[in-house]
């Protein structure tokens, strides 16, 4: 309960006027700021994953929005390997409120109105975050949750991936 | 140092005949999970002591056949015979799974004519026509050999699994482009369409020149023709099983192997 402003007021002042109730499942995914000689920014999944480790649902996936003379973003999204193969490759991309370009390293914040997760039972869950990198590695944080009352969860990436958080508000 | 030389010597005598059977055949593509509105895939294809490593003969693809998920003949591209390998191209644009295999059989007979012992090689169709006449002491072997792989644009498909009943065929329990390390996956062996079972499998993993163990499995299927595999490390493996029965004077002996390349990743 407490952490959710702390994470409003990072993530930036365009959400600073919704009010903290508004959303009710916050991930913030810390990505990291690495010294290569050719850095590509990461094709990033999170998802919502049931104890059993199949995926409930996608709530980001975060890639190349446009074909440049490489080829289309979408012919990465494989590399994302944990997330294509339990779920990723059966969506239809983009997908509304869920793709989104690829973010910069820093704190970024996914925030998931209670509306989008109605059909979510009550009860403990994971939120995984899978972080891929052209010419870079691939990392899968899962960071434990509950639905259905108010609970925060961290964890924390080593390579392409740093601080993950979990709040769940109410 | 001379007898350094001479077991030098000896051992390769002894490996000559050996190598000669124990050539592998594979074909393998260059990626098997693909996502984006089309893909295109590469393959090598030849026969080596090392799986998936050329140095030794490029395969024939006379028989190689691609099939889309819709079941449509996909033609393969930018074909090229190399010294050691075959390479050609599929370019991927449906969605859902491709099986890609060259498939080979016929009739090996040998036979006495006029005193002199002789070789025939010819398709299933001319047996016996297209023996000579005259010819005695025929012994004959059906052949049947396939060697395949899938690939997968986005969301795999199973509609390519479907088999003829001809030679030894594999049916996919786990989805052959669904592999993890560490996750068990199961397949069936098929003989002539009727479950192979007891049949022994070997299961090799490619990149043997970067590592000193070879770590090669054996499996054998049950009764029902499965057989499960715990993949141990990520990477491309070889499958591979043979059934061989003797003939007796009419009757044709048999001889049908299978490959198949897997990729497993971490």
């Amino acid at each position: 309960m407490r952490l959710l402003p702390v994470v409003i007021t990072t993530v930036g002042l365009a959400a600073a006027a919704a009010p903290a109730m508004a959303a009710d499942l916050t991930v913030s995914v810390e990505i990291p700021r690495l010294n290569t000689a050719s850095y590509h920014r990461p094709y990033v999944a999170v998802w919502i994953e049931k104890p059993d480790q199949s995926a409930e649902r996608t709530l980001a996936v975060w890639y190349q929005q446009t074909r440049n003379n490489e080829g289309d973003g979408k012919d990465w999204l494989k590399d994302l390997r944990t997330w294509w193969r339990k779920g990723g490759r059966a969506m239809s991309l983009p997908a509304d409120g869920v793709s989104g370009a690829t973010r910069a390293p820093g704190r970024q914040t996914v925030t998931v109105p209670a509306a989008r997760l109605a059909g979510l039972q009550p009860g403990q869950y994971n939120i995984v975050v899978e972080a891929a990198r052209e010419l870079g590695g691939r990392e899968v944080v899962r960071v434990p949750f509950r639905w259905g009352a108010a609970n925060t969860g961290a964890g924390t990436g080593s390579t392409e991936l740093g601080a993950v958080r979990v709040a769940v508000s109410r | 140092m001379k007898k350094t030389i001479a077991l030098l010597t000896l051992a390769a005598a002894l490996a000559a005949p050996m190598a000669a059977q124990a050539h592998r055949a594979w074909l393998a593509p260059t990626a098997t999970t693909l996502s984006g509105s089309d893909a295109w895939v590469g393959f090598d294809a030849g026969m080596s002591n090392q799986v998936f490593n050329p140095d030794h003969a490029a395969m024939r693809l006379t028989g190689l056949a691609i099939t889309a998920p819709d079941g449509s003949a996909v033609q393969p591209e930018h074909a090229m015979q190399g010294q050691y390998r075959s390479t050609f191209d599929a370019h991927l644009t449906q969605n859902g799974t491709y099986k890609i295999a060259n498939v080979m059989g016929g009739v090996m007979a040998s036979y006495k004519l006029n005193g002199e012992q002789k070789r025939w090689r010819g398709a299933a169709a001319e047996y016996p026509a297209g023996l000579p006449e005259g010819a005695t002491d025929v012994q004959a072997t059906r052949t049947a050999s396939r060697i395949e792989t899938f690939v997968t644009l986005n969301n795999p498909t199973d509609t390519v699994f479907k088999t003829t009943g001809e030679g030894l065929e594999l049916v996919p329990v786990t989805h052959p482009n669904d592999l993890v390390v560490g996750e068990p996956a199961t397949f069936k062996l098929l003989n002539n369409g009727q479950p192979a079972s007891g049949l022994e499998v070997t299961v090799a993993r490619g990149a043997i020149r970067y590592r000193d163990n070879p770590e090669e499995s054996t499996v054998t299927t049950g009764a029902d023709g499965a057989f499960t595999v715990t993949w141990p490390e990520a990477g491309m493996y070889w499958l591979n099983a043979s059934v061989r029965t003797e003939g007796h004077g009419e009757t044709l002996g048999s001889n049908a192997s299978y490959v198949a390349a897997m990729e497993v990743l971490p």
